[in-house]
């Protein structure tokens, strides 16, 4: 079933266009990667799907209803998790806080003057951080944390709106390459136990080729090939413009590393 | 109304826009290189008018020519040129990292330290000027007699907009001005000395501050008052025009120019109003004014400048807290009359600082105006009182909700704003309110204000009154502390932190925003109906812009990184002002420099000391 899908999605700012006719579609449980060299469009296409940017034309569709130009707080609330390329937390809580912060706005009681935040949703808290390997760490502030650890955490903040979407860009950039590995792998492996569709945009094309299901590339605004890992790097377009030969060698490299 | 009329109410409009302008672009230019609101830019204004009356008449003794005039007039800027580079070496330079209510503060304490040092120097009374020679006469136009000295201003507007322009696109020093007001971080790395910039274009702020104030002297006399009455206005110049645009302010001081002097035919009563509202109206259509950029936006994710934990009390602090409410308690039994009023007033202003870092230290909402719910609270029990004939019970009702119903309306503005923006545009409200309460003299009595707010008879006596305050003021404070423990207050928290995590998370950022600011501002209100009943009178003190510094002084004695960090500041504050006051008559120029030193060497205040000893303990 289409879990997400975008259609002839177009963003002009004044006479630059940052996205021409981008149309793809996300089943549940799958990982879509975005990539496309400096400028391709990738943070605008994955800014439109948000809500941070309105298309200028074109709809998004989540689960069968028109999501386009709702403001990011009302795709949440439809079933949106979402990581920033620079970690977004809330840096006066601690870990524990800052999902518990999450888990509040979910079951809509941040308006509640009577209850006593420090205590509430613990428990499910401390479940969705032992998800993400970051159990012991709960009660250390934010701040505290070694960046990978803090996108993993934010990983732990996304679930907690228990969404049907997981937006998350660049979620390595800033990493050290072990890091990388790790917590694509986690992702992946939660994303697929929970059935929770992926779209991700990433430079690390080890990530890209080991974990993404298939790969839409964007030149320029426009969307050039789509399909399969393999399909993608048997591309001759897609070497030419983006790969290149030591891409093409890194890919295959990543894909052993995967599965063999 | 005949043609000719319009056309001379246009022109003067013209003229005081002229003016404005000269101010406003000083202004401008210092915030657009660096980042830093300069509330004594209207302290240089002032000086610059002081110099003028100073040097020009001395000048005018030797020749009265027309050139020895001016010639007195661009010294007068020069010497506040070298003053605004005195004061960017001295204190500027060490705000430049710090947070933006912190240099607000700084600057703010810099103009109570000039008015003190004004009075010192020329004394309490109005020093009039000369008139320009060769000006002094008035033009023939469509049969209406208008002063040659406005035309003359209406031309150094364009005249200076145009030199600034030349400046800015065909000098070095102008060309770096630009690109730091666009990118300060990229005109460092390239390897740009900055110190220069920043001490040139102080000086440069200072001197059109200094000259503005020196094309006043033939038509206002110099006063203590010029340095708040022309800062209120210049800021709403370039807040309109987009802070950093010096076309931008010129824009912006011609609509207000054009607005006040048609403005004063229609509703002469609220011009002030009118302006304002145009603010308003600006802000929430283009949140950047006019002619403004947005932000660049910050680099890295820095801490916050607010309450960072919400520990729960442990032995130490209930042990402090008992001895504390023990002492309010007993004081009317121990206390003389004086001891006991100054105790009631304490916790008054406790009340009113606990509500305003509610919304500063817990939510990042820098308000600069927060007298106005407090003041609006005490005139709408006061007004109940004795126009209304009502008793206090119900004005004490009434005080909270006037203050939730102002801060609602105000607030549904304000909380499209961030950062600067937002402080300048609570400053902004605060002073409609203060505008409204000083001009609407039937019902509020005006600059006397209204005397007569007495309590019922059983709360007469300053005993029982003490307790009813002690009752209001303590369940006020603990319920509100109780909030900032509560979801409500955690999402406070979160929104100031992260907006961007905040809205991804699924929070409605506006929205709670507005109903804080609407809680905040009962909570000052309730300290207000207390305080007009305490007083026995009300007037427009309760809400002008020092009064809404008295209360980010407490805070920034007490600390507003932690939650009981305002009581501690407002009971500080206010013993040591009740004690000094009355000794010295310099108090502002004390506070003043308090202030400051506060800033520069004890940020965190006194829960910042008492958090270090519990560490070291």
């Amino acid at each position: 079933m289409t879990l997400l899908a975008a259609e002839g999605l177009n963003k002009r700012f004044g006479g630059v266009v940052a996205a021409k006719d981008v149309s793809f579609a996300l089943a549940a449980g799958e990982m879509l990667a975005i990539i496309g060299p400096n400028g391709a469009g990738k943070s605008t296409t994955f800014n439109m799907v948000g809500g941070q940017l309105a298309p200028s034309s074109g709809r998004v569709l989540l689960a069968g209803r028109d999501i386009t130009g709702l403001p990011p707080r009302e795709v949440c609330r439809l079933g949106v998790g979402r990581t920033f390329q620079v970690a977004q937390t809330f840096l006066s809580m601690s870990v524990a806080g800052n999902v518990q912060m999450a888990l509040i706005a979910h079951h809509g009681r941040t308006r509640d003057v009577v209850a006593d935040a420090a205590s509430l949703y613990r428990a499910e808290a401390l479940a969705l951080l032992a998800q993400v390997g970051m159990a012991e760490a709960a009660d250390r502030p934010i701040g505290e944390l070694a960046y990978g650890d803090v996108k993993r955490v934010e990983l732990a903040i996304a679930l907690a709106a228990a969404p049907k979407l997981l937006l998350m860009d660049e979620p390595t950039a800033g990493m050290a390459p072990r890091e990388r590995a790790a917590l694509m792998q986690l992702t992946a492996g939660i994303a697929r136990g929970k059935g929770i569709g992926v779209l991700f945009t990433e430079h690390d094309m080890d990530a890209v080729f080991a974990h993404a299901d298939r790969i839409l590339v964007l030149v320029r605004g426009e969307v050039i090939a789509e399909g399969s890992p393999e399909s993608v790097r048997a591309n001759p377009e897609v070497q030419r413009v983006y790969l290149g030969q030591s891409g093409h060698k890194a890919a295959l490299r990543a894909r052993r590393g995967a599965h063999g | 109304m005949d043609f000719g009329f319009l056309v001379v109410q246009s022109l003067s409009g013209l003229a005081s826009a002229s003016s404005l302008f000269v101010i406003a672009s000083g202004l401008t230019l210092v915030f657009g290189v660096t980042r830093i609101v300069n509330f004594a830019h209207g302290s240089f204004y002032m000086l610059g008018a002081y110099m003028a009356v100073t040097v020009v008449p001395w000048l005018l003794d030797f020749d009265r020519s027309p050139l020895l005039f001016f010639t007195g007039v661009l010294v007068s800027a020069a010497v506040v040129g070298v003053l605004g580079v005195v004061m960017e070496v001295l204190l500027l330079r060490r705000l430049y990292k710090v947070p933006e209510l912190f240099q607000l503060l700084a600057t703010f304490g810099v103009v109570l330290m000039v008015q003190d040092a004004v009075l010192w120097i020329w004394g309490p009374v109005e020093i009039p000027g000369p008139r320009a020679p060769g000006l002094r006469h008035g033009v023939e136009i469509l049969g209406q007699r208008f002063p040659a000295y406005e035309l003359f201003l209406i031309c150094v507007g364009p005249a200076v907009l145009g030199l600034l322009w030349l400046l800015m696109h065909r000098t070095r020093f102008g060309i770096l001005i630009r690109a730091a007001t666009r990118d300060r971080e990229m005109v460092g790395a390239l390897g740009v000395n900055q110190a220069l910039l920043f001490t040139g274009t102080l000086f440069l702020g200072a001197f059109l501050a200094g000259l503005g104030g020196a094309l006043q002297i033939p038509r206002v006399s110099a006063n203590s008052q010029m340095d708040l009455s022309i800062i209120t206005e210049a800021f709403v110049v370039t807040v309109i025009g987009g802070m950093g645009s010096v076309p931008g302010a010129f824009l912006a001081a011609v609509i207000i120019g054009q607005l006040n002097s048609f403005g004063v035919l229609i509703f002469p009563k609220i011009t002030l109003v009118l302006v304002f509202l145009l603010m308003a109206v600006v802000l929430v259509v283009k949140p950047w004014g006019l002619l403004g950029r947005p932000e660049p936006a910050a680099g890295r994710a820095a801490l916050p400048e607010g309450i960072l934990a919400t520990p729960r009390f442990g032995l130490w602090e209930k042990v402090i807290l008992a001895v504390v409410l023990a002492a309010t308690l007993a004081v009317p039994v121990f206390g003389d009359a004086y001891t006991v009023k100054v105790a009631t007033e304490v916790l008054i202003f406790a009340l009113a600082a606990f509500s305003l870092n509610f919304l500063v230290g817990n939510g990042g909402i820098v308000s600069f105006g927060h007298a106005a719910y407090f003041g609006l609270g005490a005139y709408a029990a006061g007004l109940l009182v004795t126009k209304g004939g009502f008793a206090m019970e119900p004005a004490l009702i009434a005080a909270p909700l006037a203050g939730a119903a102002f801060a609602a309306l105000f607030g549904f503005f304000v909380v499209r704003l961030t950062g600067i923006y937002l402080a300048m545009l609570t400053l902004a409200f605060a002073q409609i309110a203060y505008a409204v309460c000083f001009q609407w003299v039937e019902v509020t009595g005006g600059d006397n204000g209204v005397v007569g707010v007495w309590p019922s008879a059983w709360a007469r006596s300053r005993e029982v009154f003490h307790y009813l305050v002690a009752g209001c003021c303590i369940l006020g404070i603990a319920a509100l502390r109780h909030v900032i423990y509560a979801p409500f207050g955690a999402t406070l928290r979160a929104a100031r932190d992260s907006e961007q995590r905040a809205d991804a998370i699924g929070i409605d950022v506006r929205m709670h925003r507005w109903l804080a600011f609407t809680l905040a501002g009962a909570a000052a209100g309730l300290a207000g109906g207390l305080y007009a009943f305490s007083k026995g009178s009300i007037d427009p003190t309760l809400l002008a812009i020092p009064m809404s510094i008295d209360f980010l002084a407490m805070l920034l004695l007490g600390g507003m990184q932690t939650v009981m960090g305002a009581v501690a500041g407002a009971a500080a504050f206010h013993t040591i002002k009740d004690f000094f006051m009355p000794l010295t008559d310099h108090w502002r120029f004390f506070l003043g420099a308090s202030i400051i030193a506060l800033v520069l060497i004890f940020p965190r205040g006194l829960s910042g000391a008492y958090g270090a000893l519990r560490r070291r303990a």
